[in-house]
């Protein structure tokens, strides 16, 4: 009898033996919310700062990691598929820079607007797209958010605006969504994100000249990740204080790998759009671990010792991590669990982007215009026209 | 077209080169081996241990003996396999492929398909009249000339985004190492501002090398290339000239590089007057545009084109090359190879409204139109942004021009 009881117990344990471990621990163990002491803000024309104490609750901390821990697994996936050749083409990956996605999405609400450029996988998670989607995009599958289409680029959803290829291109673009916010009346933003190396683009003072001029709900967000390509931030602009830039656009410089600073500065920069007094600046401090895209290793312009310091250091999720589990409010248990479903989830997504089929040879060429009847596009060969519908 | 198939069985190449002559020399008086205007190319099938060599050559328009010739080539092909004409000796094969030479020829072999499946493609020889040659890549042409630039002109410089470290497509490696960083220097990440900056730059005097790292980058320069650029010379009465600028931007499809790395923009830059496209020649056009000051020379942009061309293969086709100046050079040779063939098909990875081909189309047609045999085949990309997932079916490669060239033949 007692052998029975042991087995059980043992294929219990098996089964889920970490969901076991906290099932026997009652949630009123844990900490309900704490407050937390985050870094001071650089600030650029602005009188008032952002909260330096915050508090965190239990869930949201949980879910902050699961989403930090999704978008890092996944990324960590693509790099690995890309390896295998299945993902081909450029891919820009975002691990290390998870906070700056978190922590903008918990200041804004699902109806506001985001536009950034390349690097754009953490933000179409944040911003609803699950992970099937973005890795059949990534292999170009049908079941691919942009219909395999766009590629790694070029993925969208609700209320995201891509995924643009050319540098700094986006921006002015965010400044047209947020004219749109305006004129609608929604109170709506939107959220508009650029690197350093785009920084430095003519379309980008062009953008904070006419944003500030007609008032326009945005927040220009510049990801400092501190290389452009493979130039560092001290040889490519004359200024490195990017948060300084707008000049007469307010600003203000975070600590991009904390995922509480970021959510507190959008949180005070989204308060600063909604009530009408225009554009502002941020500046999230942050690092890449992977080089600028798949085909660029990394350690040419950098070295590896100054990768693996910001990853001891300042690695986002670790960071989260340390503050949940040094102020009671998650358990090494469940944190398992929640990294095990997330490993689960990527090797389902990364099965079906795998497996799912190339999108048809007739979508080729739809989608170019709207149009009710299908147009003729021309070929290759004059007597080859293939159709294209919308 | 012309071909004379010789059926030799030696394996000695020299000995082949020599007969070969010999009866090049028998059956065209007129040829000569500088005037082939379309192309040379020696082909080598390996066998059944036999070796035939293939020329194409260019000779007057001699109906008869094209239709003489043709049948020979048909001959000799049958004749290969059914080994009709095994000789052991270079003279012995001649003379018998000598005699057996008649204008009648029937049925078709169906080892004819077969026989043209394999060749071994024999590279024309080194040509002697300009030195000592190196055979070297199209990257590594590019950093020689640049090199042989920054040495001669002590004015030139180069710059773009990431040049120093030796570009993305290694085309400044070791440059900046040569010849300091106050000559070879990267720039910011701003295309407008690096196109103007070397208009400015060629302005004052200097020989100024822009690189836009992808040709897809370079809308934002558009404006500059097109207003700044392409007019100074013209609206100051050539009292100011760009014309040291040069801008190199890699165009054309790598294999994976989707909507914005495989653009190719040529188009848009051959209709403005005042600039130069040039794909072709990377080398000798870097150096002559930067010592060659005659006028009309506009300010110069050379465009070069990565190594992996999906239409490299088949060398029948024209691959265009533009420019408002050389195109006169160049079209007269398009015309002499079109009034000796009768058809031309023209093809380019941009999409096919608009594109070059329909110039070059549109500029032969009116200059040959009478020795046209058929409508002029343009071989293009779809109408349709470059796609994704979709690029092997988008490019014109070499099974689309067979198909076109067939259906032209066939016309």
């Amino acid at each position: 009898m007692l052998t029975n009881i042991s087995s059980l117990l043992r294929a219990y344990a098996q089964k889920s033996g970490a969901a076991a471990a906290v099932s026997m621990r009652s949630y009123s163990d844990f900490t309900p919310q704490a407050t937390f002491e985050i870094k001071k803000c650089d600030l650029h024309k602005l009188d008032e700062a952002p909260a330096t104490e915050v508090v965190m609750t239990r869930e949201e901390g949980l879910k902050y990691y699961h989403i930090m821990q999704t978008i890092r697994r996944m990324e960590l996936k693509a790099d690995q598929l890309y390896k295998q050749k299945i993902i081909r083409g450029f891919c820009h990956l975002y691990d290390g820079q998870e906070a700056c996605a978190v922590g903008i999405e918990a200041a804004i609400n699902m109806s506001d607007h985001l536009i950034t450029a390349y690097r754009a996988h953490g933000y179409t998670y944040t911003r609803g797209g699950t992970v099937k989607k973005i890795m059949a995009e990534l292999t170009g599958r049908r079941g691919g958010i942009a219909k395999g289409k766009g590629g790694s680029m070029h993925m969208y959803c609700k209320n995201f605006y891509g995924g643009n290829g050319i540098v700094g291109a986006q921006v002015p673009l965010g400044a047209g969504v947020a004219l749109a916010c305006k004129y609608q009346g929604n109170n709506e933003l939107c959220v508009c994100l650029y690197g350093d190396g785009a920084a430095n683009q003519g379309q980008i003072f062009e953008t904070y000249n006419m944003a500030s001029l007609w008032k326009l709900p945005v927040i220009f967000i510049c990801e400092n990740n501190r290389y452009g390509m493979g130039t560092s931030v001290e040889r490519a602009a004359a200024s490195t204080d990017y948060y300084k830039r707008g000049e007469f656009i307010p600003g203000l410089r975070v600590d991009g790998m904390d995922v509480l600073c970021v959510r507190e500065a959008t949180r005070f920069a989204a308060e600063h759009c909604r009530s009408g007094k225009g554009p502002i600046l941020m500046e999230l401090q942050t690092y890449r671990y992977h080089g600028h895209s798949m085909s660029d290793p990394g350690i040419s312009y950098r070295t590896r010792d100054e990768i693996q310091e910001v990853r001891s250091k300042s690695d986002p999720i670790s960071l989260l991590k340390d503050r949940l589990l040094s102020n009671n409010m998650a358990s090494v248990e469940e944190l398992k669990v929640i990294d095990v479903e997330v490993r689960k989830e990527i090797e389902d997504a990364a099965q079906f982007a795998t497996t799912d089929p190339e999108p048809p040879l007739d979508e080729l060429c739809n989608h170019m215009f709207s149009n009710n009847p299908p147009v003729e596009v021309r070929g290759t060969n004059p007597w080859a026209k293939l159709k294209s519908v919308s | 077209m012309l071909l004379l198939f010789l059926n030799l069985n030696r394996n000695n190449q020299s000995e082949d080169n020599v007969s070969l002559n010999k009866v090049c020399h028998l059956f065209c008086p007129y040829f000569s081996n500088e005037s082939v205007p379309c192309f040379l190319y020696r082909v080598v099938p390996s066998f059944q241990q036999q070796r035939i060599f293939v020329t194409s050559l260019a000779c007057p328009s001699w109906s008869l003996t094209s239709t003489v010739m043709a049948a020979a080539v048909r001959f000799f092909i049958r004749g290969a396999n059914s080994r009709l004409s095994v000789g052991t000796g270079t003279s012995g094969s001649l003379g018998a492929a000598l005699l057996k030479l008649s204008p009648s020829c029937s049925s078709r072999s169906k080892t004819q398909r077969r026989h043209a499946a394999h060749f071994t493609y024999q590279p024309d020889p080194v040509p002697t009249q300009y030195g000592e040659t190196q055979k070297m890549n199209l990257f590594q042409s590019v950093t020689s000339a640049l090199d042989n630039t920054l040495s001669s002109d002590p004015t030139a410089v180069i710059f773009g985004e990431d040049v120093a470290f030796g570009g993305v497509f290694r085309c400044t490696v070791g440059l900046r190492d040569k010849y300091g960083k106050d000559r070879v220097f990267n720039t910011p990440l701003c295309e407008q501002g690096i196109v103007g900056f070397g208009i400015g730059a060629a302005v004052a005097g200097a020989t100024a090398i822009a690189e836009i790292q992808f040709a897809d980058y370079i809308y934002p320069a558009f404006d500059q290339i097109v207003n700044e650029a392409a007019k100074y010379r013209y609206r100051s009465g050539n009292l100011f000239d760009c014309g040291n600028l040069t801008i190199r931007a890699p165009w054309g499809c790598v294999g994976h590089g989707s909507l914005y790395h495989s653009q190719s923009p040529e188009a848009f830059f051959a209709h403005c007057p005042g600039i130069k496209v040039s794909p072709h020649k990377v080398k000798d056009n870097i150096k002559c545009s930067f010592t060659d000051g005659d006028p009309p020379h506009h300010s110069r942009a050379v465009m070069q084109v990565p190594s992996q061309s999906p239409v490299g293969e088949d060398p029948t086709e024209e691959n265009y090359f533009a420019g408002c100046r050389q195109i006169c050079d160049l079209l007269s040779v398009f015309f002499q190879s079109v009034v000796k063939t009768g058809r031309l098909l023209v093809s380019h990875e941009a999409p096919v409204t608009g594109g070059f081909a329909a110039e070059i189309s549109s500029t032969v047609q009116e200059e040959c139109f009478l020795n046209l045999e058929a409508p002029i085949s343009r071989v293009c990309g779809y109408d349709t942004p470059f796609p994704h997932i979709f690029e092997p079916f988008y490019i014109p490669d070499k099974w689309k021009c067979f198909e076109a060239i067939k259906r032209m033949i066939n016309y």
